[in-house]
């Protein structure tokens, strides 16, 4: 008996040394990201932390949590049991959830100095859209992203339509998806016009687009107003149900997020509405010429942009907290933030960057690569508000019930308005 | 005696110690934890009673969950059940084959469910997936399996009982092999049929496995959401949302440990009813031999 | 025993049948073999002449540290099935050979674990194990199960069908009541460990959903995780390499179930038997 109990406790402390010493080491930080697009990204991301530690002696380990929504769910995990990271990436847009949970600690409040506060304002406004609060800035962009279309150029060269000029508004768009939609002899559909996510962690990004697109913003500032029940998001609506329901060009119901791309390359669809980081695998993996173009709008092009902040934890000390914004500023040199953008089609975060030669270069050899940007002007931040997920579902349930055809556009907005605000109740204050 | 109580405790202790504090313990727990707010940030939470229940009550995705886990028990447990008998039967009997047959019943056992989703996922894809690839040749149209709440559960049914049927097959196979092989001559010789022989006979028999097969689909029933997670994440709409995945997406989503609480009492609540009711009602019914 | 000259028709229309099942219970596992081993293309064209490929392989090893998570999953089915067997020896050998007060009673309360598994109780054991300072473990996604009803259970039936003259011999010869346990009964138990053993392992093997809760990183994540997390990306599923990874994932189950088919259904088997 003695035996085996000994060896019980050894066993548990062997294995739960990491953990011990993870928590007494000062200058080994700990960071979460999310791989949300494919490709040896865990790889360059241990190359940038090798190379951090070189220059400053700092060791960073970062830890790979999945996707957004796990490594949300990760990493909030960590911080309530104490093992947490010391920052890490995570939705730009769940700033206010976070700032609920208390776990967060302002870049003004860990320190920012002259040059800190011209380093904040030489990232792309549109990308800082989701990080204040407070008069406080609580993240910094690190992963952005818009959502763009990506088109079949040989589809639209099929229908007659010409491959090099997209559609701009919602009628147009409507019709070349009409258009661009096959079916056989016996009716049956061998290629869609035009697909979109419509599924929980999805359907509120393509919605956003679409929202911003009828020139209606989705919540206040604060967080603590979402307007889904004017008459521009219910039109906004209407028109994503349209392109099934009257025009045919997308399929009946949701389609999810994970089955676009793959759609797309099968040729399943001649148009999808993605994420620019999705660029270098489709041109990888495209057999067919393809085109990358700007969302439309209803009068005239509007976006959303999306990915992934820096976000900073309270838990850490402050040297640690010093530490991680040393990282922060290193990662997004205008070179590093070039050298990230091109090996995974993300926003690169900085005017500064696409000033590189890198970057230059690379855009002339590949021009779809500037195509997001320039949409930055007319982009509007993710849907952002308290108790982020919990809204996100309702909203994403009553899209849902609209695109199977349970709710009309202007009731199924009117549920989620009442459902949000019951949400956002405790949080309005007059 | 009173030694020998002592050393009993002993060698108990280990195990007991582990079970109550995992088991035990955190259900008695979650009742109490449901009885008070969701603590926020360092604030101590508040006692709130049945305020928790009532809430709960009212949330439409749990009387959702609790409506789509009874549809997807109902489903799943008779169905595997039945399918799992006959496998059992079809391996049991001299078939060519045989071995591989078992092989390939069984495997899905073997299989994490996180493995087999994925797979599945490509089945269930539109269009181009195997599924609406199968039924094109037959001249069906297109199905959104997984995006059209109408079949979206049943394709979830499906899966479930893909994985379980064989596992069951083991227990259904160990006993036609126990059974007295004398049963069937005398039931050869009297000019029985096949077809009676396993209702009069081979039924009655089985049924002390027929419970423990039960009893393990009831459970799995309520436990196993991995195929959720990965296929679904509980839509499109809630339609695949089940009681442990809405206790799952509430606890670790949005952090409402108070309401997943809530809703696991409910959930422990089921169960043992349920145990109640296999070994008080069906156990009686059993033919021991 | 007369064997027919031939098997009437209704027989061989069940044998068809039955061979029909099988191979659509085949069916998942013959597609991701199919898509693991030929080129991305060709995972939704099933062309006979495509080329086979093991890149899917190369890509899907290098993505994600498997190797580490096999490690994980190695050590944390070690450390269940070690500390299981020791504790449900002793709980049961109390249980069957140990008269005490309570002990029907105590009996009974344990088996409610059997319909009450720690996999419900998610939340509350979250927080137990990060009070214990212990999330993020291996050792924490073991603890839950550590204390085994079905284990104590299976053994404690065993332990009753050992004949009571074996267990008096050892007495007679002075042993105590640990060397009796370990001298007469555990050694004759031999194929119900053998059976549990293989069932507890198949189980936590394939476990997901708490490993998935109380792991947060590459040191602790076992297989299963490891493969939830590398197949969630924005670009959708490449179905080559994601059935790759899953065909890595479940081969050291996959090929010990092969190689030793019929004990492992023989074990799951008596593990049924009352």
């Amino acid at each position: 008996m003695i035996h085996r109990r000994s060896l019980l406790a050894v066993s548990a402390a062997m294995l739960a040394a990491p953990a011990i010493l993870r928590a007494q080491t000062v200058e080994k930080l700990t960071f979460y990201y999310p791989i949300a697009v494919g490709g040896p990204l865990q790889a360059i991301m241990d190359d940038y932390c090798k190379a951090f530690q070189q220059e400053t002696g700092i060791a960073v380990e970062p830890v790979y949590a999945g996707d957004y929504s796990q490594t949300l769910i990760k990493a909030l995990a960590a911080i309530r049991a104490g093992t947490g990271p010391q920052f890490a990436v995570l939705l730009a847009a769940e700033m206010h959830s976070l700032q609920d949970q208390d776990i967060l600690v302002s870049l003004d409040e860990i320190g920012l100095d002259a040059d800190g506060k011209k380093w904040l304002g030489s990232f792309y406004p549109a990308f800082m859209a989701n990080s204040h609060a407070d008069g406080k800035t609580w993240s910094v962009p690190f992963q952005r992203s818009t959502a763009i279309f990506y088109y079949n150029k040989a589809a639209f060269q099929e229908v007659g339509l010409d491959a090099e000029k997209f559609p701009t508004t919602w009628a147009a768009l409507a019709t070349t998806a009409e258009k661009l939609t096959k079916r056989d002899a016996s009716g049956r559909v061998t290629r869609w016009g035009i697909k979109m996510a419509g599924d929980l962690g999805n359907a509120q990004w393509t919605f956003g687009a679409l929202a911003n697109q009828a020139e209606q913003k989705l919540m206040n500032e604060a967080g603590t107003e979402v307007y889904f029940n004017q008459p521009k998001t219910i039109d906004a609506m209407s028109f994503w149900q349209s392109l099934s329901a009257e025009h045919h060009a997308t399929p009946d119901g949701v389609s999810n997020w994970p089955q676009l791309s793959p759609d797309f390359l099968e040729g399943n669809t001649a148009i999808i509405q993605h994420t620019t980081g999705n660029l270098t695998n489709v041109r990888d993996k495209a057999q067919f010429p393809f085109g990358v173009a700007g969302l439309a709008g209803k009068n005239s092009p509007h976006t959303v942009v999306g990915g992934g902040n820096m976000y900073f934890c309270k838990n850490a000390s402050p040297a640690e907290r010093q530490a991680s914004l040393r990282f922060a500023r290193w990662v997004s040199q205008p070179e590093r933030a070039a050298d990230w953008s091109m090996r995974t089609g993300y926003i690169a975060t900085s005017p500064a960057a696409y000033e590189t030669q890198t970057l230059k270069d690379f855009v002339t050899k590949f021009p779809a690569a500037n195509v997001a940007r320039t949409f930055l002007p007319v982009a509007t931040g993710e849907l952002s508000v308290h108790e982020n997920q919990r809204v996100y579902k309702v909203l994403t349930d009553n899209i849902q019930a609209c695109l199977n055809g349970s709710k009309p556009p202007a009731r199924a907005m009117a549920d989620a308005q009442g459902d949000a605000d019951r949400i956002l109740k405790p949080y309005k204050r007059t | 005696m009173r030694r020998e109580t002592i050393h009993a405790w002993l060698l108990l202790l280990p195990a007991l110690v582990l079970l109550v504090a995992f088991t035990h313990w955190p259900a008695i727990a979650t009742l109490i934890d449901s009885l008070y707010a969701t603590p926020h940030g360092s604030r101590v939470a508040p006692f709130v009673g049945i305020d928790n229940y009532t809430d709960l009550l009212d949330d439409p995705v749990f009387w959702q969950a609790l409506r789509n886990n009874a549809w997807y028990a109902v489903a799943t447990i008779p169905v595997s059940i039945v399918i799992a008998f006959l496998m059992a039967l079809a391996v049991n009997e001299a078939l060519p084959g045989r071995s591989l047959l078992r092989m390939a019943y069984f495997l899905p056992t073997m299989l994490p469910m996180i493995a087999v989703a994925n797979i599945w996922l490509f089945f269930y894809t539109p269009d181009y997936g195997l599924f609406d690839r199968i039924m094109a040749l037959f001249g069906g149209g297109r199905h959104n399996w997984l995006g059209d709440p109408t079949t979206a559960l049943p394709a979830m049914i499906a899966v479930a009982v893909w994985k379980e049927a064989g596992f069951f097959m083991i227990f259904y196979l160990a006993a036609l092999q126990t059974m007295p092989t004398d049963l069937r001559e005398a039931a050869a010789l009297e000019g029985s049929s096949r077809w009676n022989y396993l209702r009069r006979v081979t039924l009655p028999l089985l049924m002390p496995t027929t419970l423990f097969v039960l009893v393990n689909a009831v459970i799995n029933a309520f436990r196993v959401i991995d195929h959720i997670v990965v296929m679904t994440r509980g839509g499109p709409d809630n339609a695949t949302t089940l009681l442990l995945y809405y206790i799952y997406e509430v606890g670790f989503r949005f952090w409402d440990t108070a309401a997943a609480a809530t809703a696991t009492v409910v959930l422990l609540t089921i169960m043992a009813l349920a145990a109640a009711f296999q070994f008080g009602v069906l156990g009686r019914r059993v033919h021991y031999r | 025993m007369m064997v027919a000259l031939y098997r009437p028709i209704g027989r061989n229309l069940e044998t068809v049948g039955a061979w029909l099942l099988g191979l659509l219970w085949m069916l998942p596992l013959l597609y991701a073999v199919w898509t693991a081993f030929h080129p991305a293309i060709y995972a939704t064209h099933f062309d006979p002449a495509a080329p086979l490929t093991f890149a899917n392989f190369k890509a899907a090893w290098q993505a994600a540290p498997f190797t580490r998570y096999l490690i994980n999953t190695v050590m944390l089915v070690t450390l269940i099935l070690t500390a299981q067997f020791v504790l449900c020896t002793l709980a049961a050998f109390a249980f069957a050979r140990l008269t005490f007060p309570g002990r029907d009673l105590l009996f009974a309360v344990v088996l409610l674990q059997l319909m009450v598994m720690p996999d419900v109780l998610l939340v509350e054991n979250y927080r137990t194990l990060v009070q214990l300072h212990l999330a993020d473990t291996i050792l924490a996604i073991a603890l839950p199960y550590l204390g085994s009803a079905f284990g104590i259970f299976l053994l404690r039936q065993t332990f009753l069908t050992i004949p009571q003259p074996l267990d008096d011999a050892a007495r007679l010869e002075g042993c105590g009541l640990l060397a009796r346990l370990w001298r007469v009964y555990v050694p004759l138990a031999k194929p119900t460990y053998i059976a549990y053993g293989l069932v507890s392992v198949s189980y936590h093997w394939n476990n997901f959903l708490w490993p998935l809760i109380i792991t947060n990183s590459v040191t602790t994540r076992p297989l299963t995780v490891g493969l939830a997390v590398f197949a969630t990306t924005d670009q959708g599923i490449d179905w080559s390499i994601v059935t790759a990874a899953t065909l890595m994932t479940s081969a050291p189950l996959l090929i010990a179930f092969l190689l030793f088919q019929r004990q492992f259904v023989q074990s799951f088997m008596r593990a049924g038997i009352r």
